[in-house]
């Protein structure tokens, strides 16, 4: 038997990520050496680190590929199932990780209704028909299953709200604007199996009495677009979308890039063709939403996670996890650390095991992980035994939020990582609350002034007490949570902001203000690369690089073939009179 | 209504639809003139100054006209860690221009964008929508300049 007879599919991943890493190309060429043999494009594995990944599918069983070069060579290796570049998974997150609601993501085609079915699609929104509406609420709110999007409010519960109202519509939106930077477990769901989120929807529509479907997407996900967009299409032409007696509208609605439009209320002013500014509730959604209607809002993930409970039952669901927070949880794992990429992990497995078993971080050279986005804080190291689920992190000063989770390596300065998020969100304040529309800002520009070099120690006062009271004098979760990432890093990190005020040092010689570039003679091999590339011209001839002229923009750094040239404490390079 | 705005007819217009009919605008034309929005705000019978309102509060809308190769530098919180501010120098360094702004020749335009959702690359940049990752200097110059070589 010839090898090429062995293999039955190709699979080539080419989600967002994929395709970034150079997927695009491998496809092309594994089309045009394959012969007769189907290649397929599948979503993301949550193998992000080991991009472009190809899966062959063979009589004997699957072999995977990682980092596949574009070019006919690194094609042809694989082709001939060689030993060399093949793909395992690592040790630590085969025996932390578990998949459940990922566990069909990369493995089937995206955009094959038949495929998902084949592998026990559908099978939710079968058994859910099979039951009464309220029977279905009744099995989510067995579960424990909590609102994956940040807040945590149990999602049965919200259900029942919905489904108890009585009125001529009722809507049902999918919250896609994944807006937190640093976050792309929806992204990855909705592109690798748009068809399990879209059963949740479907359920969910069944036990609420739904009329109307909305998906509100960022725009910044087109694949993610196009493929729900197959899916709905496939949904229509298989009547699935006929329940409670007429047929269902799914509509999926680009949003424009607002970090705020992920609250509830400012979603809904969008969907309306409004600016995106939150109102006060009550009324809540569940009594006044989309266009008055009754309205209930649910994560992209929360509904990823419908069809595993319609499907294996609300009890057996709720084993996994912890006491408050049941089932798994997708983590968008990056920073600095060898294996960044999607993780799926059950409630209650603790940070150190994500960062290090899972992530391969190295232990000496990690400060902090950042939860929850530019709303969430840093957890220091010293504090990694801590459980992930939605009460622990809380204590912390931290929350959940939507998973994202940034490794914050030693070498980084959290007072610039605390000011980078301030600068995100004071410009993501929709304006309507003065303590967040004002208070962001000032917090904001006390932060650049410290990391500038001219902060004072009063700054840090200051600080606490705007942060404590942008908190209370704000309307919605964005105000209410913007000042938490400097409150974090100032309980777990003073001695940073302390050396920044009192000594005008950064420690980790990040904050440019505070650092000067010095050149090491005696390794110099006087290439003159960074004299070329300095685009400033502040390297002399005699190879000393003048701290006047310097901007610290690292170009000399990185061309330096012998790594001579450092970042140092300021006052310790060169000035020129 | 002038027959350049054809496109719209196909947006239905009840003013929920506003965004819709903005982002239609700018796929088209790559921005949203002073021009268009007078046409929008005709085509769903909306005051100027209600369209101006909303179009102003969301990022993703652009005023002025972007480069032939729009380039947006991911400023997530992975790629920051990873130093996205160095990328954005380097970047403006080469070509010359600010966040924000487009070349003499419109050949180019810089901004920096909340997050691609690529963050296990960081960090990341993109380029008329195709995605860069792992990038360095050396990196970053060299697609630039096959980008102006084209």
């Amino acid at each position: 038997m010839n090898i090429s007879d062995k293999i039955t599919r190709i699979r080539v991943g080419t989600a967002s990520c994929g395709i970034a890493a150079g997927a695009d190309e491998v496809l092309e060429l594994i089309k045009k050496n394959a012969g007769n043999i189907p290649v397929e494009e599948v979503g993301c594995i949550g193998h992000c680190y080991a991009e472009p990944l190809v899966d062959i599918e063979t009589v004997d069983g699957v072999v995977s590929f990682s980092h596949v070069p574009a070019t006919e060579k690194g094609v042809a290796n694989l082709l001939s199932l060689s030993s060399e570049g093949r793909f395992s998974v690592p040790e630590g997150r085969k025996a932390k990780e578990l998949h459940k609601v990922i566990r069909l993501a990369g493995r089937i085609c995206p955009t094959s209704y038949d495929e998902y079915v084949a592998n026990g699609g559908y099978e939710g929104l079968c058994n859910a028909l099979a039951m009464q509406p309220d029977e279905v609420v009744g099995e989510v709110k067995k579960s424990g299953l909590r609102g994956r999007g940040g807040g945590g409010f149990p999602t049965g519960m919200k259900w029942g709200f919905l489904a108890a109202k009585k009125a001529e519509q009722k809507i049902l939106i999918c919250n896609a604007d994944e807006g937190d930077p640093g976050a792309f477990m929806d992204r990855s769901l909705m592109e690798s199996v748009p068809h399990q989120v879209l059963e949740g929807m479907l359920i969910a529509a069944y036990a609420t009495g739904a009329t109307k479907i909305f998906i509100y997407c960022r725009a910044e996900y087109p694949l993610a677009i196009k493929h729900l967009q197959i899916a709905i299409e496939q949904i229509y032409a298989r009547k699935l979308n006929d329940l409670n007696g007429r047929s269902l509208e799914i509509i999926v609605k680009e949003g424009a890039g607002a970090f705020v439009c992920g609250e509830e209320t400012a979603l809904i002013h969008s969907l309306e063709g409004k600016r995106g500014t939150p109102r006060f509730r009550p009324p809540f959604p569940t009594d006044s939403g989309w266009k008055e209607w009754p309205t209930m809002i649910n994560n992209v993930e929360t509904f990823g996670n419908v069809p595993l409970i319609i499907a294996e039952g609300g009890e057996k669901y709720a084993e996994t996890g912890t006491e408050g927070s049941k089932g798994t949880k997708l983590f968008a794992l990056a920073g600095d650390l060898k294996y960044p990429g999607l993780v799926e992990v059950p409630m209650g497995t603790t940070l150190a095991e994500i960062v290090f078993e899972i992530g391969g971080a190295d232990p000496e050279n990690v400060k902090a992980v950042q939860t929850g986005g530019p709303s969430g804080g840093c957890i220091p190291v010293e504090l990694f035994d801590t459980p992930v689920d939605y009460d622990s992190l809380r204590s912390l000063g931290a929350i959940m939020g939507s998973g994202g989770m940034i490794v914050i390596g030693k070498n980084r300065c959290m007072v610039e990582t605390a000011r980078y998020f301030l600068d995100f969100t004071h410009r993501e304040s929709c304006g309507k609350c003065t303590f967040c529309r004002i208070g962001t800002k000032r917090m904001f520009e006390t932060l650049e002034r410290i990391v500038g070099g001219n902060g004072v120690p009063e700054d840090l006062d200051f600080l606490e007490d705007m942060g404590n009271k942008i908190r209370k004098g704000s309307l919605c979760g964005l105000g209410q949570t913007a000042p938490n990432p400097v409150l974090a890093t100032l309980r777990y990190f003073r001695n940073e902001y302390e050396a920044h005020v009192l000594k005008h040092q950064c420690e980790a010689l990040i904050c440019n203000a505070l650092v000067d570039v010095k050149l090491e003679q005696s390794n110099c091999i006087k290439c003159k690369l960074c004299i070329k590339n300095c685009p400033v011209d502040a390297v002399s001839d005699d190879f000393i690089i003048d701290n006047n002229k310097c901007t610290r923009c690292n170009t000399c750094i990185e061309v330096c073939p012998k790594n001579t040239i450092f970042r140092v404490k300021k006052g310790e390079g060169f000035y020129s009179e | 209504m002038q027959e350049h705005y054809d496109y719209l007819k196909k947006i239905d217009k009840d003013p929920s639809n506003l965004i819709k009919g903005l982002q239609a605008v700018q796929a088209s034309e790559g921005y949203v003139s002073d021009e268009s929005i007078k046409a929008v705000a005709a085509y769903f019978s909306l005051p100027i100054v209600e369209v101006e309102g909303v179009l102003s509060f969301y990022a993703q809308f652009k005023r002025n006209k972007p480069g032939k190769f729009h380039i947006c530098v991911c400023d997530g919180t992975a790629c920051h860690i990873k130093g996205s501010t160095l990328i954005l120098d380097w970047i403006s360094t080469e070509l010359g221009i600010n966040d924000g702004e487009t070349d003499e020749k419109g050949l180019f335009s810089l901004e920096t964008v909340a997050c691609l959702g690529c963050c296990s690359l960081a960090p990341v940049l993109s380029i008329n929508g195709k995605v860069y990752g792992n990038l360095d200097r050396k990196g970053t110059v060299k697609i630039l300049r096959e980008y102006r070589a084209k």
